[in-house]
């Protein structure tokens, strides 16, 4: 399958703190991907470079070999929404400000899709958390675009709108758009994703399948994907220190 | 890239949330206004006259004799009263409860021997003061009454002027002689040199003749000297006139400076919290993101800063404009200004509201809350103004100095001076004040750009 977009030896710095170094993946159209790993692994920063919110120190993202259209949808852990506004006069103001032509069917089809039509003139503020953050995804598909980057989408949801918002991304992962997003959630991940990027201190650790995941932790997780995941990072921080011990030593 | 389509429709957006935020809305507009109508009336109204306890102890009627005119002593409790707001008391001990108690600021007694000490010409009559109070109570009380004693004291020192120019006058006319105790039929002063020349003309030449000469002489110069003794007194009284010239700028009637300085202040509370919370709101909304991220591969991000900075600047100024104007045109209907200056006032209005919407946005790309932005824009704006309204003299040198330079670097002072000269003609002139404005506007909507680097 072509890849839709191409991340290569990305790196970022905060002044002293490295938060990203030397992170390479590719995504497949029609690819949902969980990028998961402890507080501080660098999740947020390598979406928000992905998406366009910051640049990186060093490295490029690019469309990989895809062709035609182009673009990064991004939705933040926090809704990015104006509450005194509808739902429809957000999504009619960002569909004018991403330059879509036919601006009311979108928005219709936005609304159709995210099952808010019959509350399309609400304001945002008066709207559930689970609503909100449907809103929230709608408009980061608004200008269709080919990748959608989530940060964090159903951190606060309830298991009830966790579900919808899945079933609302899966529809659109099954029609093409691939999806990278970010969870603290392993069980999510698992239950969702096609494949994992475990980050850690900003180095990728790992980059596959959630049963690989499984093969590469210890036995003792018996298949708990946390508790792999937990040995692995383990594992991955005191090779990464021992390594960083014999450089010193050199 | 400012695309003016884009503009128009994030205009529309904030002022769809203007609209529907109703509470910020009229604080927007009340509080400005509050606070202007507040400023103007304690710039325009002087010092309220002080409420002030007097006991009257002298007898009822009293005068003080000065020559054949009487003074009544109950005149000095009366330029008193007109200085003052008086409180009646009959007793020292009531005016004191009354100072006690806070009911009065002071009280003034009028002692019982007020006028024979006065008369006696050798003691001076002495009032007491009682206050209380703490260290700026007591200045206040001091320096109030001891205007208003002065003014009491003038008009009463007048009034025995009077008193005793008209005796000068009966001494040389030689009328109404009787009523300071003269024997009846005698002439005045004035009437002494001619008659005698008429007498020295009809004698011989010798002693007598020399001697009546030099009494006419004498009493010639005496006349004189006493006509002349009246101006005296009258210069006593009031030594020195002042005549003021304005050296430097025009004239502001004190109420039209009033209303300069409350539109000011409005334009700017306006502006500067309006701005200054759009931008707040939209890092508040976690929307300034959205809109000014740059995905890879694309040619641009939704709205640049640029244009955002502009819209919120625009937006601000606009509605800061309008609610000023309007505050200036309710204004003269009450009070006399000169309509024919208004493409002026437009001018100064539109270059001070821009400037302050420029500040405004400088101030919101600090704050990541509406509720922040609105408390720095607030701790800001409201010293900087009362800064900009200190005259110079009424501090030290450099101290004034350095209030002048903060001043001239934020656009209180400026839109000030452009209002002043617009609405009043006031110096100096309305082109340097507005270039000013021009300039503050760039340097401020530059620093908000800096700020504005970092979204997330």
């Amino acid at each position: 399958m072509s890849a839709v977009l191409n991340v290569s030896a990305l790196a970022k710095r905060y002044g002293e703190l490295q938060a990203l170094r030397d992170v390479s993946f590719r995504l497949s159209a029609g690819e949902l991907v969980a990028v998961v790993g402890p507080n501080g692994a660098g999740k947020t920063t390598l979406l928000s470079i992905i998406s366009g919110i910051q640049s990186p120190s060093a490295g490029t993202v690019g469309r990989g070999d895809s062709e035609g259209r182009w673009a990064v949808g991004w939705v933040p852990q926090a809704s990015a929404l104006y509450s005194k506004l509808s739902v429809i006069e957000n999504l009619e103001l960002f569909a004018h400000l991403e330059g879509i032509a036919d601006m009311h069917a979108v928005v219709q089809r936005m609304l159709e899709q995210t099952g808010l039509a019959q509350r399309a003139r609400e304001p945002v503020g008066r709207l559930s958390g689970g609503n909100r953050q449907r809103v929230n995804v709608a408009l980061g598909l608004i200008g269709d675009p080919p990748v959608l980057a989530l940060d964090e989408p159903s951190a606060a949801l309830d298991p009830g709108q966790r579900e919808r918002l899945w079933e609302f991304v899966a529809a659109r992962v099954a029609a093409g758009t691939a999806v990278v997003f970010s969870t603290h959630n392993v069980s999510e991940a698992q239950r969702y994703a096609d494949r994992l990027l475990v980050l850690g201190a900003g180095q990728l650790l790992f980059d596959g399948t959630a049963e690989e995941l499984l093969a590469r932790g210890s036995e003792s997780a018996g298949g708990d994907l946390e508790r792999a995941l937990v040995c692995f990072l383990g594992e991955a921080t005191s090779v990464a220190e021992q390594r960083s011990g014999r450089a010193g030593g050199q | 890239m400012l695309r003016e389509h884009d503009l128009s429709w994030l205009l529309r957006k904030d002022l769809l949330i203007l609209r529907r935020s109703r509470l910020l809305v009229a604080l927007l507009i009340v509080y400005p206004v509050a606070i202007a109508l507040l400023i103007g009336f304690a710039i325009s109204r002087g010092p309220s006259r002080p409420r002030v306890a007097i006991v009257d102890e002298t007898a009822p009627g009293e005068t003080i004799a000065v020559g054949n005119q009487r003074v009544a002593v109950g005149e000095y409790a009366r330029q008193l009263f007109d200085q003052v707001q008086a409180v009646e008391v009959r007793s020292r001990a009531q005016a004191i409860a009354k100072v006690k108690s806070g009911e009065v600021l002071a009280a003034v007694v009028i002692p019982s021997d007020l006028a024979a000490r006065v008369s006696s010409a050798t003691e001076k009559a002495q009032l007491e003061v009682l206050y209380n109070g703490d260290a700026l109570e007591q200045s206040l009380v001091q320096s109030t009454l001891n205007s208003a004693l002065a003014q009491a004291n003038l008009g009463f020192s007048a009034q025995i002027q009077k008193a005793a120019g008209g005796v000068i006058s009966s001494l040389l006319s030689g009328s109404k002689l009787g009523s300071i105790g003269a024997p009846e039929n005698l002439i005045g002063l004035d009437r002494i040199p001619p008659t005698l020349s008429t007498i020295v003309a009809h004698l011989p030449r010798g002693h007598e003749r020399t001697e009546l000469e030099r009494i006419a002489a004498f009493a010639g110069f005496a006349a004189q000297n006493l006509s002349l003794s009246r101006n005296v007194l009258a210069t006593v009284g009031q030594p020195i006139r002042v005549n003021s010239v304005l050296l430097r700028g025009r004239r502001t009637p004190l109420n039209t400076f009033a209303v300069v300085v409350a539109t000011s202040v409005s334009l700017m509370f306006v502006c500067v919290l309006l701005a200054a919370g759009g931008v707040a709101l939209e890092r508040e909304e976690h929307t300034l993101a959205r809109l000014v991220r740059r995905p890879p591969g694309a040619s641009g991000s939704l709205i640049s800063r640029e244009a955002l900075l502009v819209e919120k600047t625009l937006l601000a100024a606009g509605c800061a404009f309008s609610i000023s104007l309007a505050m200036l045109a309710g204004i003269g209907a009450f009070v006399a200004l000169d309509w024919s200056r208004v493409g002026l006032w437009l001018a100064a209005l539109a270059l001070g509201a821009l400037a302050f919407g420029a500040l405004g946005v400088a101030i919101g790309v600090l704050a990541r809350e509406v509720r922040a932005a609105s408390l720095l824009a607030f701790l800001l704006s409201l010293p900087l103004a009362l800064l900009a309204l200190v005259p110079s003299g009424s501090v030290s040198g450099r101290f004034y100095d350095a209030i002048d330079a903060i001043s001239f670097v934020f656009p209180f002072k400026a839109a000030l001076q452009a209002l002043d000269a617009a609405v009043n003609g006031a110096s100096p002139s309305i082109g340097l004040a507005l270039v000013h404005l021009a300039v503050l506007a760039a340097v401020f909507g530059a620093l908000a750009r800096v700020g504005l680097r970092q979204v997330e």
